[in-house]
């Protein structure tokens, strides 16, 4: 989202014509560069050929509305609509169940691969190398097979266990996966052509870098949302709300330079956006923690083949007394505070948005440079591509899934039964002993002559 | 191992000419590397000094003892002495037991990440770049601590609770490998230099995909090693035995080639090779299942706080008879025949072997056409990099740990009784009920 600020400053017609001069620049360069990347001292990276000026891309409507205002307001309130617009969408899916949510998050993560790639097409005028669209299309649809049926696995347990074909899909499921990417491996081989070796290694290290990006952490993001959509959308929440306050905050406070990278960020903005987004979450998680509808895991019900979200809220997710230090006591005048434990988490992962979440745009906003694009596509007008609004979020992503793993869930019990009744005779007679010793040494076990009989 | 087949055939002359193929070809180079379409794939690429992958790298005493004859034979002579040196090294070391092998295996894969980032240093200059050797042995060293922590966790379950740094650390492990990881990632953004901003994304993918492919199938190796030696030794050597036996074939019987990308690989030598693997890892399966020391997993000791190989052999490690189909019965005379089902299981893992394990080298001749170089380093006289002695290897690896996945071992009952401490005590009960009326239906349960 560093776009947001880079470009809401500057003049639309300042910016195409900043366009056209570096259009200019690097074709002088190009000409003068002669050695490919080894010179880098005297000259910026050139050699980038250059990805076309996206049109504007501006529905008619919105135009038509805003005919009126010159063209730097015109830009601004194109760009808040839309915001608004994104905003109400994200409520709106969320209100329709996690069903629609993965969807969502499927359809995006095939944007942001489509996009990627594409950039490396226009990188390396790969388009007419032989098969590599389909090649990159095919390794997206493994990888995603691979994850999807892991995740499936895990969550629809015993609807695979009932139907025939998927219990068998289920069991081999490794191997096969493994078969469809070696597939692709050898069509990969096979279609090495002579004078493209490095084009097409490069384009497959391309594929696979974005696919671990883009792809591994669409599926945190399933894993996290299957611990409760609160997992969901706080954490999405709180990135999206680092990037408005900090834009504010720099607006109007903004005034020294944090990064070279990004030369419109300022501390002043990343401050204040690190204040303003942990007492959001605070705030979010209050309201959120209340309703069984985000706290509770989303399950698979086998009788109505639906996914239900209702359960007992877990410890987490109940009002608790906290005392306060007594600086804060003598500040506010009460003595303990009712929270929800969540909203420490929260606090953590508040500052985890704030802090490292914006080096993903850093990251990104690095990459653009490199490859002399200006956004990644041109899906959102005023935004620019999904990646663009999406670059923060990945690390975010993976921060709670981690968290999660370490400091909130422990494992998956239907996944462990299901190993344990894989597991050979005496291997599950030594586990029951050894679990034996330990419920009967924890008291749970009331009296044994009752259990065994 | 195709660089074997090709230099055996000719090797001074293709040196010439690969020298040719790089004085720079000054007006052709309109536009930078990236435009290929228009000319030959030599124009583009910036040189990649031959001088490390071509000096020659032959110990003394080897030179000595070959003056007198030709360079040809002396070639040949070279590998073949190093490639006996290399097996006896093989035999050495599994000799010695488990704990030496993972720490060949890491040593390995360490030279080999090496060997991959030199040449990516080289194609892109980017030895002045600030701050990026550091960080890709930083990365090499987070996504190992990652890997080994997590095997640790699972095979030393009972050495990690007793001690309470280590419980500790295994506790909070991924959550200390993503840190780690963070703080690479962060220092990278950090480090982004204004010019040479392509150049850093381009290592710092590089750097990713080399651990994709090496750390992680290493590791892969490595497990497999844990659920018995014969999971180690066997795939290993057939792949060893396909890239001989291909060779042998096709220098007495080649006259088809296979692919464009190799031209000294024939259709005779593929076709030989196969039969040849599958017939030697029928024989290498029959002769290793005999012994406990290579059947067995690996297993930790808590009290001698080493590793034992002792075990009662699982059921495709025990001789068993087969019936023939009546073909055979017909041909050979015999009715039945004693095989151990491993043996059924190595037929599997050699086709793999002979008819995919290739194309890993197909990969790896192609990357190094594609930058331009002939080795990937000069480690080994007569052969080249560990990568090259490598590359047919690594499919292998993970084909081995996903055929055992799928059709051989369950899941591994100490990280179950693990995650089963872990859960909530309500679960824990629900579990146990579950497993008690399984047991008792099976009888397992001695009655009270």
């Amino acid at each position: 989202m560093t776009e947001l600020r880079q470009r809401g400053a500057k003049e639309s017609d300042a910016s195409l014509q900043q366009q056209r001069s570096e259009d200019k620049g690097s074709d002088n360069e190009l000409k003068a560069d002669k050695d490919g990347v080894s010179d880098n001292e005297a000259k910026v990276d050139s050699g980038v050929p250059d990805v076309p000026v996206p049109p504007d891309d501006t529905p008619e409507v919105l135009n038509k509305a805003l005919s009126g205002l010159s063209s730097r307001w015109k830009n601004w309130w194109v760009r808040g609509i839309l915001t608004l617009a994104m905003i109400s969408f994200f409520f709106f899916i969320i209100y329709l169940g996690p069903m629609v949510l993965m969807m969502i998050v499927l359809c995006v993560q095939i944007k942001c691969f489509q996009e990627i790639i594409t950039i490396g097409y226009s990188v390396y005028h790969s388009y007419h190398l032989p098969w590599f669209r389909t090649l990159s299309w095919y390794f997206l649809l493994c990888v995603n097979y691979f994850f999807y049926g892991e995740t499936v696995t895990d969550y629809f347990f015993t609807l695979v266990q009932r139907e025939e074909p998927l219990r068998i899909l289920s069991k081999y499921h490794r191997f096969i996966s493994f078969a469809l990417y070696l597939t692709g491996f050898c069509m990969f081989v096979l279609s090495l052509v002579k004078k493209h070796y490095r084009l097409q290694f490069y384009m497959f290290g391309w594929t696979h870098v974005t696919l671990l990006i883009v792809v591994t952490q669409s599926h945190l993001i399933i894993h996290n949302l299957f611990e409760g959509m609160i997992w969901f959308i706080v954490p999405i929440s709180c990135v999206i709300c680092n990037d408005i306050m900090a834009y504010m905050f720099g607006f109007f406070f903004g005034r020294t330079p944090l990064i070279k990278l990004s030369p419109k960020k300022t501390w002043e903005g990343f401050i204040g956006g690190f204040f303003a987004t942990i007492v959001f979450g605070i705030l979010l998680s209050y309201f959120m923690a209340s309703y069984r509808y985000f706290v509770c895991p989303v399950e698979f019900n086998n009788d109505s083949n639906s996914f239900q979200v209702d359960c007992e809220p877990s410890e987490l997710f109940q009002l608790q007394e906290y005392a306060l230090p007594s600086i804060m006591e003598s500040v506010t005048g009460w003595t303990t505070v009712r929270l929800y434990p969540f909203q420490i988490h929260s606090i953590a992962l508040s500052s985890f948005a704030s802090i490292v979440g914006p080096f993903g745009g850093f990251f990104a906003s690095g990459f653009k440079r490199a490859f002399k694009i200006k956004d990644f596509a041109n899906t959102i007008p005023g935004h620019g591509g999904i990646m663009d609004r999406f670059d923060c979020q990945y690390l975010m992503a993976t921060f709670v899934n981690v968290y999660i793993a370490s400091f909130i869930r422990g494992p998956n019990p239907a996944k462990v039964i299901q190993q344990l009744l894989a597991l050979r005779p005496d291997q599950q007679l030594h586990i029951f002993n050894s679990l034996k010793a330990h419920l009967m040494e924890k008291g749970l076990l009331p009296a044994l002559d009752d259990v065994v009989a | 191992m195709t660089e074997l087949r090709k230099r055996g055939g000719g090797g001074d002359d293709r040196g010439s000419e690969a020298d040719s193929d790089h004085r720079p070809q000054s007006d052709a180079e309109a536009d930078a590397d990236l435009d290929v379409d228009c000319k030959a794939e030599g124009a583009d690429v910036p040189d990649v000094p031959l001088s490390t992958a071509d000096t020659d790298n032959t110990p003394e005493c080897l030179n000595k003892a070959l003056e007198g004859l030709p360079p040809r034979w002396k070639n040949y002579w070279i590998r073949g002495v190093l490639s006996m040196a290399m097996i006896t090294f093989f035999f050495l070391i599994i000799y010695m037991g488990p704990i030496v092998l993972i720490l060949v295996v890491m040593t390995v894969q360490i030279k080999c990440f090496q060997e991959i980032i030199t040449i990516g240093y080289r194609v892109y200059r980017s030895y002045e770049l600030p701050w990026f050797r550091t960080l890709s042995w930083y990365f090499l060293v987070c996504v190992n601590y990652f890997f080994y922590g997590e095997t640790l966790a699972d095979y030393f379950g009972a050495l990690v609770q007793r001690e309470e740094p280590l419980q500790f650390l295994s506790r909070y492990h991924r959550f200390i490998s993503f840190a780690l990881y963070l703080a690479g990632f962060c220092m990278f953004v950090l480090s982004l230099v204004k010019k040479h901003y392509r150049l850093q994304f381009y290592m710092f993918a590089w750097t990713h995909v080399t651990l994709l492919i090496v750390v992680t199938q290493s590791h892969l190796v490595i497990q497999n090693l844990f659920e018995g030696m014969i999971w180690f030794i066997v795939p290993i050597s057939i792949v060893i035995c396909n890239d001989i036996m291909a060779y042998l074939f096709g220098f007495f019987f080649g006259r088809t080639p296979l692919i464009k990308l190799s031209p000294k690989k024939t259709w005779e030598g593929f076709i030989g090779g196969f039969f040849s693997t599958v017939l030697f890892s029928f024989m290498l399966a029959y002769l290793l299942s005999q012994f406990q020391y290579f059947v067995c997993p690996v297993g930790f000791n808590s009290e001698t706080n080493g590793f034992t190989i002792e075990c009662a052999p699982t059921e495709i490690f025990i001789l068993q008879t087969y019936t023939l189909p009546a073909v055979i019965q017909n041909t050979l005379g015999w009715e039945t025949v004693k095989l151990y089902p491993f043996q059924i299981h190595s037929i599997f893992l050699s086709t793999f072997a002979s008819l995919i394990g290739p194309f890993g080298g197909f990969f790896a001749s192609g990357f190094k056409r594609a930058f331009k170089i002939k080795d990937f380093a000069s480690t080994i006289p007569g052969h080249g990099g560990i990568m090259d002695r490598f590359d047919c290897q690594y499919l292998m690896a993970t084909f081995v740990h996903v055929y055992i996945a799928s059709f051989i071992r369950g899941p591994n009952p100490s990280k179950v009784l693990q995650q089963l401490l872990m859960l909530q005590p309500e679960q824990q009960l629900s579990i146990f009920f579950t497993l008690h009326s399984q047991l008792k239906e099976r009888g397992l349960l001695p009655p009270v």
